[in-house]
């Protein structure tokens, strides 16, 4: 479905990403994990059409794309954003938000679409009519999805989609990513630094440092606790909770 | 539940029902915010007086502004003249009730000429970058670069002295700060996870220009514009006064002025009264402008 | 039981008067600190950050804060005056917060700023203070202490300016340390290493360390006890050890939520909030 072939990215003289591939495949969900800087979110960055600054070859379904993406494109593919109070217009209602893709993809029925898009993501019709501002942040978040839905893509591209919430959101919202996913036959890439989420969510993951992949692997390789690379081994450990020993232990990978 | 109580929960409730009531509702959030700042409702009220009696003019005016009165010259204020005569035996009061039209009028002329393009201008190049950016920037540094007064004076000075070509020459040295400044809102808005969502339900530029980032820079222009309101009533008595706007007999404050400060000293009132009219004018639209800073613009709070 | 606490706070509210009436966002805890680790753990409303910032005072207006106790090492914060709060304030209670890069000035040198700290509280020369400044980032586990000394605030990383900011809370060497979500901006590898700079501080000086989180997995780990707050009220109180055997239906409300790396696959169960947990009688935090 998703095929990323030796991806460059590069701002000014630091190499932000370095030679990255990987392939997800249909219906399938792609973890990236990796610390800041790790240049996990650029590689969505490049994918969603975000960042135009990149080499190398990107190809959905088969077909490659360039750096300028069309509305078709857009009708395909759809991004989640991290922060759900950065990502929502603040003057528009949750009505207004909805409305744009359909208005700007001439789509038929808006009104239908946006009710129905609005059930899916579980906020229903009296949420319609808010404020970014009169909403929680879980609700922010459903919002953002279901304007990322409302387009009926094949493929969703989730950046830390929920890490700005609250341990009892976050799993709302993971177990709301999931349904859809079920329901729709997506295509999942989740970017995250939280291995445990990634974990749940994936089918395979791969570990990014310093701008490269340092190991791809199932979840079922990581289930039973043992990444091959080194740096995947100490990520997943510091990722287990603080032990004095093992903080003595950490090295810096480069 | 009585009709006000009612009307007031439909504001303000959580769950707005359509589109018009999500919107009223928030207005009236921001007039709560506004009434409670007595400087700023004060100067909604002076500019609100203002913009009435340029209206009602004529049913506030005592005299014909225009109706000369060689015998009553220069009287001091007094029961038929309110705010007496000036050298031609006009009423100064009705004078000034008309005068209020010319002045607001060119301050509104103003303002659609330039806000408009101020906000074009500024919230393209902020966005696009790059070299339209320069080349915008560059565009407004040249037009910022000359003093006001001077450069409305040169124009003026070149065409023939009027009210239509003193509103184009403010308008022309108005503009640049409007531009800046939606730039700098602009390039604080561009790089914002709302636009790239935009982007990514691909949108074309100009439309993410005018529905994402152009209602967020409004309300700081607004907010500008209405500071800048005194400035601009204060050029424009400038020019009055120098003989190069609003063209006698036309009863402008500024050349109300100019004409009465030969008699300062002896019927003070000649050029006292418009002058006080700019003065409240000015000071109304500056309390107004403060007080929407405080409502519009939240980087303020 | 053994030593009397260092901080001692009952029946602690905190009220916010706004326009639509007033909110509790702390509704009456109880709770000691010894010189021990203690973690609160709630998410964000939960009242944590301001049960932090009530025992400083620096809850801003129009917060109000009242308590029945409020003792800090035999002080009466409560009543303390403003000179003698900013006494406390560093020297003898510090606080760290979660972002360096707004609690550090932008134009002066990271290690002039400890140095400065350290000279707010003791009499001594610039030439000492400065001595004592690179003692105290060598403690925090800076490599090059010479080299960062020098540095401004936007030219050092995260996980270095919290080192830094810890530093400059710690150079007064006060005997209690309020650390508000220190660590959450941070990887989680780099996260491991400032935890362990705090529990040695805890462990030499024989600190108290009140650790303010969201992250129950991490409080429990590292800290001696837990208090799990939820709508400005303590839950429960658990040693850290037994987290596993919380009681509360929120605190294993709050565990089940959390994804592991074996849950994959199924939905996860969602935390159902209890109007009663606001009004029931809860244990306090006193367990010790």
């Amino acid at each position: 479905m998703i095929k990323v072939d030796n991806l460059n990215v590069a701002f000014g003289d630091v190499r932000a990403v370095k030679s990255a591939s990987f392939t997800v495949k249909d219906r399938e969900t792609y973890g990236l994990v990796g610390e800041s800087g790790s240049g996990k979110s650029t590689v969505l960055r490049a994918l969603s059409g975000l960042n135009r600054q990149w080499t190398g070859t990107i190809a959905i379904d088969g077909r490659p794309i360039g750096p300028v993406r069309d509305k078709a494109f857009y009708r395909q593919v759809q991004m989640v954003f991290q922060d759900p109070f950065g990502s929502l217009h603040p003057r528009h209602t949750v009505d207004q938000i909805l409305s744009e893709p359909i208005a700007i993809h001439r789509m038929d029925d808006a009104e239908a679409r946006i009710r129905r898009a609005l059930d899916d993501v579980g906020l229903g019709p009296r949420f319609r009519f808010r404020y970014p501002h009169q909403l929680s942040g879980g609700q922010r978040q459903r919002v953002a999805i279901a304007r990322a839905i409302i387009l009926e893509p094949s493929v969703l591209l989730l950046d830390e989609p929920t890490s700005a919430l609250d341990v009892s959101i976050q799993a709302e919202v993971l177990n709301l990513l999931a349904r859809l996913r079920a329901e729709r036959h997506l295509t999942m890439i989740l970017v995250s630094h939280n291995l445990a989420v990634v974990a749940h969510l994936c089918d395979r993951l791969a570990v990014m440092n310093a701008g490269a992949i340092v190991e791809e692997m199932t979840v079922d390789d990581l289930r039973r606790g043992e990444p091959a690379q080194a740096y995947s081994k100490q990520l997943l450990r510091a990722s287990l909770g603080y032990d004095r020993k093992m903080a003595d232990s950490l090295i810096t990978f480069e | 539940m009585s009709r006000t109580a009612e009307l007031r929960s439909w504001l303000i409730t959580d769950t707005p029902a359509s589109r018009a009531q999500a919107r009223w509702g928030r207005m009236y959030l921001s007039w709560l915010a506004f009434r409670r700042n007595p400087l700023a409702f004060g100067g909604l009220i002076v500019a609100l007086a203002f913009a009435v009696i340029a209206v009602i003019a004529p049913w506030l005016a005592t005299h014909d502004p225009a109706a000369q009165n060689l015998a009553g010259r220069l009287a001091a204020p007094n029961a038929a003249n309110w705010l007496g005569t000036d050298e031609l035996g006009r009423d100064i009061y009705s004078r000034l009730l008309y005068g209020t039209r010319i002045t607001l009028g060119m301050v509104v002329m103003v303002v659609v000429l330039v806000a408009p393009v101020g906000l074009i201008v500024g919230a393209t190049a902020g966005y696009l970058g790059g070299w339209p950016d320069r080349i915008l920037m560059r565009i407004t540094d040249i037009f910022m670069a000359f003093p006001r007064l001077i450069l409305a004076l040169a124009f003026v000075a070149a065409l023939k002295p009027g009210l239509t070509n003193a509103v184009i020459a403010i308008a022309l040295t108005a503009w640049p700060p409007y531009a800046r400044l939606a730039r700098a809102e602009t390039i604080t808005i561009r790089n914002t996870d709302f636009v790239a969502a935009a982007r990514i339900q691909g949108a074309s530029t100009p439309r993410i220009l005018v529905r994402q980032i152009m209602p967020l820079c409004l309300s700081s222009l607004i907010v500008r514009v209405t500071l800048d309101m005194s400035s601009i009533i204060l050029t424009a008595a400038g020019l009055g006064f120098l003989g190069l706007g609003a063209q006698p007999p036309s009863p402008e404050w500024g050349s109300m002025i100019a004409t009465g400060r030969r008699f300062i000293l002896e019927q003070w009132w000649v050029a006292t009264m418009p002058g006080l009219a700019i003065f409240i004018a000015s000071l109304g639209f500056n309390l107004l402008g403060d007080g929407l800073r405080d409502v519009l613009d939240p980087k303020q709070r | 039981m053994a030593d009397a606490p260092l901080l001692s706070v009952r029946n602690l509210r905190v009220r916010f008067a706004t326009r639509v009436g007033t909110v509790e966002a702390v509704r009456g805890i109880d709770f000691d600190v010894g010189r021990e680790r203690l973690g609160i753990v709630g998410e964000s409303g939960s009242g944590k950050s301001v049960t932090g910032r009530a025992i400083l005072r620096l809850v801003p207006p129009p917060g109000e804060v009242v308590a029945d106790r409020m003792d800090f090492a035999g002080i009466d914060l409560r009543n303390a005056d403003d000179a003698a709060m900013r006494l406390i304030r560093g020297r003898r209670i510090s606080m760290v917060m979660q972002d360096p890069k707004f609690s550090l000035n932008p134009v002066m040198t990271v290690g002039r700023q400890i140095a400065e700290a350290y000279r707010v509280h003791h009499r001594v020369g610039g030439g000492e203070a400065r001595r004592r400044a690179l003692e105290m980032l060598a403690d925090v586990r800076i490599r090059d202490p010479e080299r960062v000394y020098d540095l401004y605030p936007h030219e050092v990383s995260g996980g270095m300016g919290q080192r830094v900011m810890i530093a400059m809370m710690l150079i007064p060497e006060p005997d209690l340390l309020i650390a508000d979500e220190p660590t959450s901006a941070l990887d989680v590898t780099v996260q491991m290493q400032v935890l362990a700079i705090l529990d040695d501080l805890v462990a030499k000086r024989g600190m108290g360390l009140i650790f303010i989180s969201h992250d129950l997995n991490l409080v429990a780990s590292f800290c001696d006890r837990v208090l799990v707050m939820y709508g400005g009220r303590i839950m429960e109180t658990l040693r850290a050890g037994e987290l596993q055997q919380a009681r509360h239906p929120y605190t294993r409300g709050l565990l089940q939520a959390l994804p592991t790396i074996g849950s994959a696959g199924r939905d996860l169960p969602v935390l159902t909030r209890d109007p009663a947990w606001l009004t029931e009688a809860t244990p306090g935090g006193l367990m010790r």
